[in-house]
């Protein structure tokens, strides 16, 4: 297979486990202030996230360290065009790091809450904003020969919007799930009914991306020329309504488990329609971004592949293993006990 | 203030504010793990508890460190894309090896340990923070070889209208990133270490837990006096790698203007760039500076006006910064041989003041770092890849000035709030002392029932 493609699976599939993975932290972060009634269950739903939330961060680093060694062109022009975006996202990852460490380090309410409504703006702004983002590079960005022709106002067109709002309902569904599956007793009941709540909208919200995708982007295009990639997109769907049948049976791990199948299908689906483009234009496809035209030399994509091919299954086997260690709920004794704990 | 100076002025405070975190996790890391292996091999309390309490104030550090990374990698491509584009085909590579071979691994198993101290072995939770300090250490070694690449450039060609990598191992085993790395560390280990000693010197100074005190001082002791000699060492063989492959920067350490044999050293001086010599010079030392840039007495060492006015750095900053840091250096030995013979002797309570000196000394070793990355970074202008590209050149084309101001701003508010909160929380629980947590959860504890 030629080493650009591989690198456009592998740009995909890090991007793709960004999301499934950061997605239920920022899902969680938008409802803590929600679903949790006293600081011992906000305790608790903040160290479900513990030990898990900066690795799970560290596949959006790695995904930009991927863009950069492999598509420098595309690197280099999505981070300056979008500027005023990403600074914001940046400014928001900043903040929410913090205050998952720094909450629980001074025992006084008012400390408390400032970092409570931190973790909930946080954990907002990024899910809007790389919602926003992916769905302005669905639909091509305005850049010419010249430059770019846009500016953050611009990106706020209204299919960037849906698909701002898309994300967020996915990270609400698949935030309360992994909550519900991650706690016991009332806040596990409280995720539970969240995520059932919360399931029709994110419905009518997914049809609606999916019935705007058409006019908007170019994206249909690959499943036009190729019916069966259809496939994806159905699996999506399927996915989607799986979470909603666990739901009402109550088997709330097999729901999360969907959810997070539906987080990758959905980004399968979309750079399924993207290839080979990674940004496209929307003024003219000359001047589209491919994974022909703005690749690192064969030799470096060589080299990027063995450490990828070596390292990344590393790295999934020891995640695997911490999830693992810590695959038992948090109960109010794990944070009263521990000293530590955040 | 153009695009170019408002970006690099932006780089600077965000590598700054981001370098004023890693050289302590760097080596707070080094040490703690070395005290809960000693923990699990002795099985003696003491270590444990040290564990826990410098383990908590390298936590407060370590968030920060982390999250502000994110920045630097994201500004490459927002504020430097037309560098980015030159030359990502070679410096993306080290970028995103350090993400998945070691940024990875460090984030894992900070969560590991912070969390998993009933969850799994004693010997497995040791294991976890000794990761967490190799990853950070390797970290260190790519955005090294990344940032030493920018000093001075290996294994590529410019073809396509870019630099492209064909020679991976030349980036790997190039010596200025290599010296840097090793310059590096022994500099983070240096801070660590005055943090442990002063911080130790202040509750011995209150005969606070006198006991775990004198521990963790000797601990870092020892490790400091390594740690600082070895910064010595590696200093000087940068220096002559520096003299080697980039002279203007080292005429610039040395503000010397001609090019001279057997080149001697003034001990103090002050820069005129404008008149192109030195406003004064005292104390001349014969042949030192050929000795120390080439390790030979007659060594010929070149002179700023070797180069062309416009490819010179900034001279008074980066003489200042150099002379600062090698000044500084040389205290810290000082220091730390001091540290190493009272706390083996046992009698550092006769020495208040030496504690109190310790205490007023912690700031100095983050300032000898930042120093250094003056004189690394100030020395390489006007390049950014030094000969290959300026500056100037390397700034992203799409962005504004009112962007850079917009972000700039945000930049100095936001870090400066997270940097008041951390000192805040550091300050806090560095005077609470190892049992501050257990009687603060014991009150907690109260409060419930």
């Amino acid at each position: 297979m030629e080493l650009q493609i591989i690198w456009f699976v592998l740009w995909s599939v890090l991007w793709a486990v960004y999301f499934m993975l950061d997605g239920f932290v920022l899902g969680s972060g938008m409802l803590q202030n929600f679903v949790a009634k006293n600081d011992t269950e906000r305790r608790i739903v903040i160290n479900t996230l513990g030990p898990v939330w900066d690795g799970n961060e560290v596949w959006l680093i790695t995904a930009g360290g991927a863009t950069f060694a492999a598509f420098p062109t595309t690197y280099a022009l999505m981070f300056s065009y979008l500027y005023t975006a990403l600074l914001l996202l940046l400014f928001a990852l900043i903040v929410r790091g913090v205050a998952f460490e720094f909450r629980g380090k001074v025992d006084d309410p008012r400390w408390k809450s400032v970092w409570d409504r931190a973790i909930l703006v946080s954990s907002f702004l990024p899910a809007l904003l790389f919602g926003v983002a992916f769905g302005n590079i669905f639909k091509g960005l305005p850049m010419d020969g010249v430059g770019y022709h846009g500016g953050l106002l611009s990106l706020l067109n209204p299919y960037g919007l849906v698909t701002g709002v898309l994300f967020v309902m996915l990270f609400l569904v698949h935030g309360a799930l992994y909550l519900s599956v991650k706690t016991v007793g009332p806040l596990k009941a409280r995720g539970a009914a969240v995520a059932s709540a919360l399931w029709i909208p994110l419905l009518v919200v997914a049809v609606a991306f999916l019935a705007f995708t058409y006019p908007a982007t170019h994206l249909f295009d690959n499943y036009l020329a190729h019916p069966a990639l259809i496939l994806v997109p159905i699996l999506a769907v399927v996915a989607l309504f799986a979470i909603k049948v666990f739901l009402m049976k109550g088997d709330l791990l097999k729901a999360f488990t969907a959810s997070c199948l539906t987080i990758l299908l959905v980004v399968a689906t979309g750079v399924t329609g993207l290839f080979p483009n990674l940004i496209p234009s929307s003024l003219d496809p000359q001047f589209s971004l491919t994974i022909y035209n703005s690749s690192s030399s064969p030799y470096t994509l060589k080299i990027m592949t063995g450490v990828a091919f070596i390292f990344i299954p590393i790295v999934i086997a020891y995640k695997i293993w911490v999830y693992r260690i810590f695959r038992a709920p948090v109960t109010d004794r794990d944070v009263l006990d521990d000293k530590q704990a955040y | 203030m153009d695009v170019v100076s408002l970006s690099r002025l932006q780089f600077a405070l965000t590598s700054a504010f981001h370098f004023i975190f890693v050289p302590l996790t760097l080596g707070l890391s080094v040490l703690v793990a070395a005290m809960e292996v000693r923990y699990v091999r002795t099985q003696n309390e003491l270590y444990l508890r040290m564990t826990k309490f410098w383990g908590k104030l390298f936590l407060i550090n370590f968030s920060l460190g982390v999250v502000t990374g994110i920045t630097l990698e994201f500004q490459f491509g927002m504020n430097w894309a037309e560098y980015s584009r030159y030359v990502g085909d070679i410096f993306g590579a080290p970028l995103a090896i350090e993400a998945s071979v070691a940024f990875f691994l460090e984030s894992v198993f900070i969560g590991v340990w912070i969390f998993g101290w009933n969850k799994i072995s004693k010997k497995a939770h040791a294991l976890a923070i000794c990761l967490v300090a190799f990853a950070t250490n390797l970290s260190g070694l790519w955005i090294l070889l990344a940032n030493g690449w920018m000093q001075h450039p290996v294994g590529y060609v410019i073809r396509n209208g870019r630099a492209e990598m064909v020679d991976f191992m030349a980036m790997v085993l190039n010596p200025n990133g290599l010296i840097k790395f090793a310059h590096q560390i022994v500099s983070g280990y240096t801070v660590a270490s005055f943090f442990i000693l002063g911080i130790a010197a202040w509750h011995l100074l209150r005969k606070n837990e006198v006991a775990f005190f004198k521990a963790s001082f000797k601990f870092a002791a020892v490790f400091g006096l390594v740690s600082t000699i070895l910064a010595g060492l590696t200093g000087d063989i940068h220096a002559i790698e520096v003299g080697k492959t980039q002279p203007a920067k080292l005429a610039a350490m040395e503000s010397l203007w001609d090019t001279r044999k057997g080149a001697g050293m003034y001990l103090v001086q002050w820069p005129d760039p404008a008149h192109e010599r030195n406003q004064f010079e005292f104390l001349y030392m014969p042949n030192l500076l050929s000795l120390l840039s080439t390790h030979s007495l007659n060594g010929e060492v070149q002179g700023l006006k070797a180069f062309p006015k416009e490819e010179r750095p900034p001279v008074t900053p980066v003489f200042l910064s150099f002379r600062l840091m090698v000044a500084l250096g040389a205290l810290f030995g000082l220091l730390a041989v001091l540290a190493v013979l009272l706390s083996a002797r046992d009698k550092l309570e006769h020495y208040p003041i030496f504690l109190k000196i310790l205490v007023f000394a912690i700031p100095l070793p983050y300032l000898a770092n930042q120093l250094g990355w003056i004189v690394a970074e100030m020395g390489r202008q006007p390049w950014i890849v030094y000969g290959v590209m300026k500056t100037s050149d390397a700034v992203s084309k799409s962005i504004s000035v009112s962007q850079v101001v917009f972000s700039l701003i945000g930049f100095v508010l936001l870090y400066t709030l997270l940097g008041a909160v951390d000192i805040y929380l550091l300050v806090k629980y560095a005077r609470k002392g190892p049992d501050g947590d257990l009687s603060s959860f014991i009150k907690t504890a109260k409060r419930e029932v």
